[in-house]
């Protein structure tokens, strides 16, 4: 989220810095998501969610080119697994209807096997959502950071925000690594947000992460599926998704488990069977496909269901908070968001912007051309990662910082063997250059 | 397009033995593709004494019994860097390589490509994911091959004469591992390897002992076991997984015309070594690399 703010910010021409409390980026709430691109169909009618995710939704399709973006043009289905289920679909789509997403229709038995021939013959019928699309999780904000480096702005790792004080205008915030000053402060600290807030006001908001525990088979399973099967929602949480990754991997989660703890996602071995079965279930031949990865990622959520994003023009002070799963779309048109409020509120942002520099980041997507068809050392022998993806994501303006920051911006070590082969000799490349040390 | 009479996919024990055998048998337009940076395979990371004897008679380390395969295959066509993406049924191949992509033919291709342990991940193993958690073949890259050491105390899960291989790993570099642990009621190494590993390294075994967690931020920190029934901590800096086999068989996936493939020389393509069943010792494979060398060359006849 922070990052899209700090695009925006910096191609209006403002000069912005970037507060982060970990070694690297994307090591909070963005680490673990579900990297569904949503049209918007079943968000709450009216909200500024729903209007986020589709400013979102249409910046992403029309910059992601130019960034070089995986777009995996999947569909999505809400499958109806029991008649009861069955009679809810019509309302989904009136639903999807009044928030604007028009081609989204119900399918039935018959229609739902045509498209989806594995699913289990126990699937009744759906609504078919054609523009929910699959993307990649990391390299869309670590393009918008490329991009936001390259307007002048500046990111500072390791900077957690520790205290601050608002005078004459100015905010001095005291950072980890050192004092910061700026005219106005963004708080976009995602699961920290409400301890962030605390420096400008008491919290009206408090952040209670809410984990997501997914599986994630390997490669063989992504065959077996076309479209992101959604379960038809309940009244607490929108359940548990089957879908393919843009690497190419077939996953299933996010599981809802509200929790105090705001960093450490665990995994439990119950929760991830379950999830395991569930997922063959509802695909019966991924029955004998192994497992990948297990990941869990904390959204977080507050007791409010819609965004918290206002201007508090006392004190120069702009609060983006609970911004849940749907985040990865919605950034950019949080962004747009924010950045209306912040001309209505503070300061006139420049018509139009000076030149757009755009920072294509390389392809990590299954589906488009990845380094190692050119040729090159295959350094990660389950992904195809070669050693000059590698050396690449070492270097530059915003080098990893961190051994999970150089796996999110390769895929190394990601893959069915999980380092057995590779570890030990990425380690030794990557030993000391972390964080761009030469 | 070039041309082979066998390619042989994988430079470890089997794949260089049934290419020097196939060479000996008057075959000579062999080439074997690896996809690492040398030859030899697992046993050029298992730095202990007991490769060499079935093929050479002799007590070698692991990278001594890859150097001595590599010596051996020195005069045939050995691609290192080289990855097999696809098998197609009328035998051309795709292969990548430092220029690119390219398309290999032979009559006939055996499929050496080894195994691996199952990764944390396989064994839906819960807890944080901190670092220090691995399989005992990248535990060995990093001691044997890099010198490094990525823990001081960690957990081996596992009693396997590979988790046997993880301990004299750990001691090379003075690893002190705080605890093995096996979830059966018996060790499953065939010696009595409890007794070697709390006299000979000091470290426990605990027995009918199941990993249930792991905890930890930035390195592992702690592990949760259940031991006889009963929840114990154990505090602990890295996590080693053992054993718990699978072949690399990402090139023959469940469904394609490759699967279930035998040893026999039957079709276009063959398999031999752990690809095929595991857990065999560096020495099997070599012997299975010449049997299937022979079978081989009796099809081409």
């Amino acid at each position: 989220m922070g990052l899209a703010l700090l695009r925006r910010f910096a191609m209006a021409g403002l000069k912005c810095v970037l507060l982060e409390k970990n070694a690297d980026i994307l090591s909070g709430a963005s680490k673990g998501n579900s990297a569904l691109l949503h049209t918007g169909f079943d968000a709450p009618p009216k909200s500024i969610e729903l209007k986020c995710i589709k400013a979102g939704y249409a910046e992403y399709l029309a910059i992601r080119a130019k960034l070089n973006l995986p777009l995996v043009e999947s569909s999505a289905i809400v499958v109806a697994w029991t008649e009861e289920e069955l009679s809810k679909l019509p309302a989904i789509v009136e639903k999807a209807h009044m928030n604007g997403v028009a081609d989204v229709r119900v399918l039935s038995q018959a229609g739902l096997r045509l498209k989806e021939p594995n699913l289990a013959r126990a699937a009744l019928g759906c609504v078919f959502v054609p523009g929910e699309h699959i993307v990649d999780p990391w390299s869309a904000p670590l393009a918008y950071a490329h991009q936001a480096l390259a307007h002048g702005a500046a990111i500072l790792r390791g900077a957690e925000v520790l205290s601050g004080t608002f005078a004459k205008n100015e905010w001095k915030l005291k950072t980890a690594v050192g004092e910061v000053s700026a005219r106005i402060v963004i708080n976009a600290a995602g699961n920290f947000g409400d301890l962030v807030e605390a420096i400008a006001r008491p919290s009206p908001f408090a952040i209670k992460p809410r984990k997501g525990q997914f599986v994630v088979f390997d490669k063989p399973a992504a065959k077996l599926l076309r479209a992101i099967v959604l379960p038809v929602p309940t009244a607490r949480t929108k359940g548990v998704v089957l879908f393919r990754t843009a690497f190419g991997n077939l996953a299933i989660g996010p599981t809802a488990e509200d929790q105090e703890e705001r960093e450490v996602a665990t995994c439990d071995e119950t929760t991830l069977n379950k999830l395991k079965s569930r997922a063959i279930e509802m695909l019966p031949s991924l029955e004998g496909i192994g497992v990948n990865a297990i990941y869990a990622g904390l959204r977080p959520a507050t007791e409010h269901s819609d965004y918290i994003i206002e201007a508090l023009t006392y004190k120069n002070w702009i609060t983006v908070a609970g911004i849940r799963s749907t985040g990865l779309t919605a950034c950019l048109g949080i962004a747009q968001h924010v950045s209306e409020l912040f001309a209505k509120n503070f300061e006139k942002l420049p018509k139009k912007p000076a030149t757009q520099i755009w920072t294509p980041v390389p392809n990590l997507a299954e589906d488009y051309i990845r380094p190692y068809m050119k040729g090159g050392e295959i350094v990660c022998h389950c992904e195809f990662v070669t050693r000059e993806e590698i050396d690449s994501a070492l270097k530059g303006p915003l080098p990893a910082g961190d051994l999970g920051g150089l796996k999110r911006r390769t895929r190394a070590m990601m893959g069915r063997c999980q380092g057995f082969y590779c570890s030990a000799h990425i380690e030794l490349i990557s030993k000391d250059r972390l964080n761009g040390k030469p | 397009m070039e041309n082979h009479d066998v390619i042989i996919i994988g430079g470890g024990p089997t794949g260089l033995s049934a290419a020097k055998r196939l060479c000996n048998l008057g075959i000579k337009n062999v080439i074997v593709l690896e996809r690492e940076l040398e030859a030899g395979g697992v046993p050029r990371h298992c730095g202990h004494l007991g490769f060499g004897w079935q093929s050479h008679k002799r007590f070698w380390t692991g990278p001594r019994f890859a150097a001595e395969l590599r010596k051996a295959t020195s005069a045939i066509d050995v691609r290192i860097a080289s990855t097999v993406l696809e098998l197609g049924e009328n035998g051309i191949i795709r292969v990548q390589g430092k220029s690119g992509i390219s398309e290999l033919k032979a009559k006939h291709i055996l499929i050496a490509t080894g195994i691996r342990e199952a990764p944390r991940s396989a064994r839906l193993v819960g807890g944080a994911r901190p670092q220090g958690v691995m399989n005992t073949g990248a535990l060995q890259q990093h001691v044997y091959l890099y010198n490094n050491k990525p823990f001081e105390h960690p957990v081996i899960v596992g009693s396997e004469p590979v988790s046997f291989s993880a301990l004299l790993t750990c001691r090379h570099l003075g690893i002190r591992p705080a605890a093995m642990l096996e979830e059966g009621s018996s060790i499953s190494a065939p010696w009595p390897a409890a007794i070697i590993s709390r006299l000979a390294f000091g470290v426990p075994v605990f027995r009918q002992s199941k990993l249930l967690s792991i905890e930890g931020r930035n390195q592992v920190a702690a592990v949760e076991i259940e031991r006889s029934g009963r929840r114990q901590r154990i505090v602990c800096d890295g996590v080693i997984f053992t054993g718990l086999w699978n072949p690399e068989i990402a090139l023959m996936p469940k469904g394609s015309f490759l699967e279930n493939l035998g040893s026999h020389a039957q079709g276009r393509y063959s398999a031999a070594g752990n690809v095929l069943a595991p857990l065999k010792t560096s020495g099997q494979c070599w012997q299975q690399g010449v049997i299937a060398a022979e079978e081989i060359a009796m099809r081409l006849a």
